[in-house]
């Protein structure tokens, strides 16, 4: 019935054929699986949620813990400076923006493994997971934010300067650019430990160095000359340091970092997603 | 009009050894082996034979240059062995698996159901699990909200339909997943042995929601070692063996091909590996069957023979009976247990015998399955299509008697005639009375 009511030149024509080239993206159909985006989204909501008492608040425990020991050990001990913002505001700023990113490519990292038993079954544009990922991890970064939000409003009824103003609008802006670096990094590294297996060790470990090399728990402003080009090829740097300019109102970042930082998130995901597309393919025949 | 589905030369091939593990360490451990001119430590041993052609490389072909095609509305029933390439060629089909050569082209939007339930979360609510499960089938939101009362009615679900699915039983489970894939809004459809999920009432219910698909002039690719639903469901068959197409016509001579093409009894089963929670445990090596002491392949209808299964258990199985099952151009005719309760089976080999009296079956060719079933638990092991054998065509007098049919059955039958003043009907109309008359039948 429904076929009959369908006119036949409106069927849609598929060709499947063997992977060979690079740029056989299939973009396309990922919007048609945007429903499905929604829905794997809210599969993690409702499944994150389920069993837990507290729900949403675990969330909450990473970064004041984070905070906690930051504070501690590179404010106390080591006597780093906080660019004059009260250090538990800047650390909790930065690892509260550090955390989506580093969430987004740890739990996108393991797309192909995790996933192997339904990308077996069935095919829909593999695409669809690791943006799902990126859209659930906001949920911890919103409610994080939130209790970020709370903090520098507290901060301010004790006589300190709250610095929203229409910059705030740029937030988003930031928070999108390090989506698609963790969608990116992410898709680069579940697409090479399809092959490679040990990588996964790797990740953690190599996330925590990452961020040392980020001024999470340390300003750029302090960071020396001879050091300032890392500032420009790692686009989490001028991410961090926005994010503070917006949150905090203390942070240094030029407009050749922040382009520069652009030019990068746009080649790792456009790098990113020829080689998923192109592991996609052959991917359940290594598994 | 365009074919439905156009396949064009396919090929797909698989590497043996590389499978998975491959670590950064072990490539470069090869590659350092290979600068200082040693052996590679790491090169394959060749603990599996290929088992079709290039038998010692190190890759084999799973589909060699299939071709065909498919009209739109055509039901076509795909039969083969374990290993033929059936499911290679479905998930090429469906997209999970790139061909190596070849073309395919679809037209219209395809829906494979290689598995029910795939991505079933066990925290989500019923209602949640058709939406998303209908999400990684293709549909949209809105399809499946057009089609949720049709799958929540026909899983017989409406009042647990907000309860997770993780309390369900496994029985309400795989109604559920059936139901979704069954109402899928899709032109062609490609089903995977799915239906032999479920008790035997929801397996004929799938059954009738297959051919109402299939009524609705949707193409159908339907896999499956049940022929009698090939059989029934189809307009078609195609018969893969060894990667290729060995038979492409109606079904009932595609269905003729292939039984003609099962192991014989007394041979080494070609596919010893059943299929069930308990196949990973028990193997089967050999059926056969003993007449008057020697084993043969035809059997002489006129006398009693013995079917012998031998077979292998890794571990003890409580309770367990061997089974066998008898079958006929697809149907099953019955089944027999080698103990009705269930004893232990010990780890090791075992064989069991079944004793057929004479005159039980009628000429004509018969296939025999064999398994394994836990009496409790129910946990089990089965080989559909393990062996066929012959009953040749000898008659008697027992035999005359009946006229067609696979089984030779004695059930009480007799007749009342009016003409002899014994018996009237009631409702006997003026005229016809005299020569209507009451009539047993033989069953079979």
């Amino acid at each position: 019935m429904r076929n009959a009511e369908r006119p036949e030149a409106s069927l849609r024509e598929t060709v499947i054929r063997p992977a060979s080239g690079w740029f056989d993206l299939h973009l396309g159909e990922l919007w048609r699986y945007r429903d499905l985006i929604y829905l794997m989204v809210r599969r993690d909501f409702v499944a994150q949620y389920a069993q837990t008492i507290l729900g949403p608040l675990w969330f909450l425990i990473q970064p004041v813990l984070t905070t906690a020991m930051f504070v501690l050990v590179f404010n106390r001990v080591a006597r780093l400076p906080t660019d004059g913002v009260p250090p538990y505001l800047f650390y909790m700023a930065g690892s509260v923006a550090w955390g989506y990113f580093a969430n987004c490519l740890t739990r996108i990292s393991t797309t192909f493994t995790t996933n192997a038993h339904i990308f077996g079954k069935v095919w829909f544009p593999r695409l669809v997971v690791p943006i799902s990922v990126a859209v659930s991890s906001l949920f911890a970064f919103v409610i994080q934010f939130a209790l970020l939000a709370v903090l520098l409003g507290l901060e301010a009824l004790r006589g300190g300067s709250l610095p929203i103003g229409p910059g705030l609008l740029a937030l988003p802006l930031v928070v999108l650019q390090m989506g698609l670096l963790g969608i990116g990094c992410g898709i680069v590294i579940s697409s090479l430990t399809t092959k490679y297996r040990d990588l996964v060790n790797l990740v953690a470990f190599g996330v925590q160095l990452w961020m040392f090399a980020t001024p999470v728990v340390y300003p750029a402003s302090k960071i020396p000359a001879r050091w300032a080009w890392l500032l420009a090829v790692n686009p989490m740097a001028p991410m961090v340091e926005s994010f503070r300019i917006l949150v905090l109102g203390a942070g240094t970042v030029t407009a050749g970092q922040i382009a520069a930082g652009i030019a990068i998130t746009l080649l790792i995901l456009a790098a990113g997603v020829v080689l998923f597309s192109r592991i996609e393919k052959s991917f359940m025949d290594t598994v | 009009m365009p074919p439905a589905i156009l396949v064009s030369g396919l090929w797909k091939r698989y590497r043996y050894g590389t499978l998975g593990y491959g670590t950064l360490r072990h490539d470069l451990q090869s590659w350092w082996a290979r600068v200082r001119g040693r052996d590679d430590p790491n090169a394959k041993l060749h603990l599996r034979r290929p088992p079709a052609n290039d038998a010692g490389s190190d890759h084999f072909w799973a589909l060699a240059d299939v071709s065909f095609t498919v009209e739109p509305g055509e039901v076509v029933g795909i039969v083969g062995r374990n290993g033929a390439g059936k499911s290679t060629l479905l998930k090429v089909l469906s997209r999970v698996t790139a061909p190596t050569r070849g073309e395919i082209r679809l037209r219209g939007r395809l829906a494979s159901l290689l598995e029910v339930g795939t991505g079933f979360h066990p925290d989500l609510t019923g209602r949640e699990n058709i939406f998303l499960n209908g999400a990684i089938l293709g549909m949209t939101r809105a399809e499946v909200r057009r089609q949720f009362d049709a799958i929540v009615a026909f899983a017989g679900l409406e009042r647990f339909v907000d309860t997770p699915v993780k309390r369900y039983s496994s029985g309400m489970y795989v109604r559920l997943a059936f139901a979704v894939a069954a109402h899928l809004e899709a032109e062609i459809l490609v089903v995977d042995e799915v239906l032999a999920v479920g008790d035997a009432s929801f397996q004929r219910k799938a059954l009738g929601r297959m051919q109402a698909v299939a009524g609705e002039g949707r193409t159908v690719l339907f896999v499956s070692h049940n022929l009698g639903a090939v059989r029934s469901l189809c307009t078609r068959g195609l018969v893969i063996a060894d990667g290729a197409i060995a038979f492409a016509g109606d079904t009932v001579p595609a269905l003729e091909h292939y039984e003609a093409s099962l192991a014989t009894v007394g041979d080494p089963l070609r596919s010893s590996r059943p299929a069930g929670p308990l196949a990973g445990v028990v193997g089967f090596s050999r059926v056969a069957v003993r007449q008057d002491g020697i084993e043969v392949s035809r059997v002489d209808p006129t006398r009693g023979f013995e079917v012998i299964v031998e077979g292998r258990t890794e571990t003890p199985i409580g309770d367990a009976a061997v089974a066998l099952g008898l079958f006929s151009e697809g149907h099953r005719l019955f089944s027999l247990h080698d103990s009705t309760e269930g004893v232990n089976l010990p780890a090791g080999d075992f064989r069991s015998h079944f004793e057929m009296p004479s005159h039980l079956l009628r000429p004509g060719r018969f296939v025999l399955g064999v398994g394994v079933r836990r009496a409790l638990g129910g946990d089990w092991a089965w080989i559909a299509e393990a062996a066929a054998f012959e009953v040749s065509e000898r008659w008697d007098e027992r035999l005359l008697q009946r006229d067609t049919g696979a089984l030779c059955v004695s059930v009480r039958a007799w007749r009342e005639t009016a003409s002899a003043g014994s018996f009237t009907l009631e409702d006997a109309v003026a005229g016809a009375g005299q020569s209507r008359r009451e009539e047993g039948h033989d069953r079979g």
